[in-house]
């Protein structure tokens, strides 16, 4: 069965273009290769897709992490287990 | 010029050009979403009217377009309750005339942040739930003054020109996702800011227009309307001009 957590992960793997076996608690905005501008909105949009809500514009300027993307998440009532 | 299963949100809409653009849309069965901020009453009262008359869905917001929170809102409530936006109008916009020398600090404040940070609020939400369906028309009101400049209006003109930048780089922007952005200059038209003009001055402003008058909010709105519908589908970045042949 697949989780939310499993959902976001998905969505880092398809606006990052990176392994779905990478180090996600390493991923960092501007810091992982391919983690640019661009791509954060792409990623912004994946995570919308994924969990069918809105994100607010502060958390999208302040999704600068994988940590970061799961308390964010969460804080919508998105179930990541 | 069919908008048909399409919803689109126009600030400033319950009068002028604004609430003639919400009745053209309406009437191409559009679902229309109002926004004024005289009081909940009137965007109410406008809304009921649109259902009345055209029978399309059709709700209103009262908000200042430059209250973050309130916009932020009104697109959390499109969301929830849409789940899509098709066409954004950025209509809203006030126009307060002073020479340079005589326009006090917070005269400048409010027109900058009704006229600019208005639709730069609007137009950043806009493009993310538009984005999610790759696809979206956002038509920004500027002016003839934004572009052609006019003694006495350097803080209108200053915002007006402000959305044309605004608009030729969201286009470049926003393309790839589908979304276009375009511009509308109207000229002289009919509307509440031109009760407060001298005789003497309307005059003087008539004399300059090819056509030999002043133009009416049904004549922009039937703009506003091609670029918001699928007959403009290849045209983005552009500023289209309204305003009778007008020359200043």
């Amino acid at each position: 069965m697949t989780t939310g957590l499993d959902r976001l992960k998905n969505a880092f793997v398809e606006a990052l273009g990176i392994s779905p076996n990478a180090a996600f608690d390493d991923l960092e905005y501007a810091r992982t290769p391919g983690w640019d501008s661009v791509a954060h909105m792409k990623l912004i949009a994946e995570i919308e897709s994924a969990f069918d809500i809105m994100l607010d514009t502060d958390d999208v300027i302040d999704m600068s992490s994988f940590p970061i993307a799961r308390k964010i998440v969460a804080k919508y009532g998105v179930s990541l287990d | 010029m069919t908008l048909e299963g399409k919803v689109a949100l126009i600030t400033g809409s319950t009068r002028g050009i604004g609430w003639a653009t919400a009745q053209a849309f309406a009437k191409e069965g559009c679902t229309v979403l109002l926004n004024g901020q005289a009081s909940p009453q009137s965007v109410d009262d406008r809304a009921a009217e649109i259902r009345d008359r055209f029978g399309v869905p059709c709700r209103g917001f009262c908000y200042n377009v430059s209250n973050t929170s309130a916009v932020k809102s009104c697109f959390s409530t499109i969301f929830k309750e849409f789940r899509r936006l098709d066409v954004l109008v950025n209509n809203a916009g006030i126009m307060e005339d002073s020479l340079l020398g005589m326009i006090p600090e917070a005269m400048m404040r409010k027109s900058l942040e009704v006229n600019v940070l208005g639709p730069l609020l609007h137009l950043q939400e806009a493009a993310r739930l538009m984005g999610r369906n790759r696809a979206g028309s956002i038509v920004n009101l500027s002016s003839i003054i934004g572009d052609k400049g006019k003694a006495g209006q350097v803080l209108y003109s200053s915002t007006k020109a402000a959305m044309l930048g605004m608009t030729r780089s969201a286009a470049k922007e926003l393309a790839p996702k589908g979304i276009r952005v375009n511009a509308v200059t109207p000229g002289l038209i009919q509307t509440d800011l031109l009760k407060d003009l001298p005789e003497h001055k309307l005059t003087e402003a008539l004399s300059a227009i090819g056509m030999g008058r002043a133009g009416e909010p049904a004549d922009v709105a039937r703009v506003v309307l091609f670029l918001a519908s699928d007959a403009s589908s290849y045209v983005t970045g552009q500023v289209l001009g309204v305003d009778g042949g007008m020359t200043i």
